[in-house]
């Protein structure tokens, strides 16, 4: 594919803790890390995905202004930023895996609609849910 | 006395994001287990917090306080295993966490405006494509608001009946 979305960001509360979380515990690795000044931008992608990359960014100045940073502290605390959906082969199995590596997981994988679900939740309050992939 | 929209309030500091990380943890337990019993103290240990500043951070954060928004998943979820199920309204009241009948019923009515029977049937005519939206989600959309107490909504409907309108003055 050439064409399509290639960066999606969500916003952490620490860069340093979504990072160890989204390569250690996940499995996705870096794929691009530039600083300028305190700014980081932060981005990872799943190893089977090269063409789209996941952003992890703190909300703050001088992209945000003080006051607006702290509501999206805020609200990606209260689990308020809007689903991730990450799709696997075998629900179970990662759960297990990802379990096993101290992922918090807010429901354990459930038979619904012919696949198998289950959801957790990143160091930041960001909310996912795993799904099964058809077959 | 209510606020303008996107003022703070009065009196009451932003909350703190890791407060915030700790509460949603309480949530997210009731959301896995709304059927169980969740005393306010069991709820406070889950966030970390003592009773009296949970009871009080978890409705400044989440805008109902912890006890209505288990109300509203286990009604959310009684109208699942209605819409989806064929279990009897007795074995729904009690997988959903009601200690009877009665209360399950009446609480039901009170939130819903309509008894679980008929809403049961009421959900069965519409056929409805809800696989593909993730679960959680629907489950979210499809939750009853509770922005009042029940006692109280259970006046207002009392009120509606009896032909009563005052308030709302200008």
């Amino acid at each position: 594919m050439s064409q399509g979305v290639e960066v999606v960001g969500l916003y952490v509360r620490d860069q340093d803790e979504a990072l160890a979380f989204y390569v250690d515990k996940l499995g996705f690795r870096v794929h691009t890390e530039v600083r300028n000044g305190d700014y980081r931008w932060l981005t990872v992608q799943h190893p089977e995905q090269p063409s789209f990359q996941l952003g992890l960014f703190t909300p703050g100045p001088p992209v945000v202004d003080a006051q607006t940073a702290q509501e999206l502290r805020a609200l990606v605390a209260k689990g308020a930023m809007p689903p991730l959906v990450l799709v696997v082969d075998d629900c179970r199995a990662a759960w297990d895996r990802m379990r096993a590596r101290g992922v918090e997981f807010t429901q354990d994988p459930v038979d619904r609609y012919g696949t198998v679900d289950a959801g957790f939740r990143d160091p930041s309050g960001n909310g996912w849910k795993m799904i099964q992939a058809r077959r | 006395m209510p606020t303008a929209k996107g003022t703070s309030i009065p009196g009451r500091a932003p909350q703190d994001p890791e407060l915030l990380r700790r509460l949603l943890r309480a949530k997210d337990r009731m959301d896995a287990a709304s059927h169980e019993a969740w005393p306010v103290g069991r709820l406070a240990r889950v966030s970390g917090v003592s009773e009296a500043h949970f009871a009080r951070s978890f409705k400044q954060a989440f805008g109902v306080p912890p006890h209505r928004y288990l109300l509203t998943r286990r009604i959310e979820r009684a109208m699942a295993l209605l819409r989806e199920t064929d279990l009897s309204i007795t074995e729904i009241a009690f997988h959903t966490g009601w200690g009877s009948l009665g209360t399950f019923g009446r609480t039901f009515r009170d939130i819903t405006g309509e008894s679980p029977g008929t809403t049961r049937t009421r959900l069965r005519g519409t056929v409805q494509e809800l696989g593909r939206v993730p679960a959680c989600i629907l489950s979210a959309a499809q939750r009853p608001g509770l922005e009042i107490a029940v006692s109280e909504k259970r006046r207002r409907g009392a009120d509606v009946i009896n032909g009563s309108d005052e308030k709302e003055v200008p």
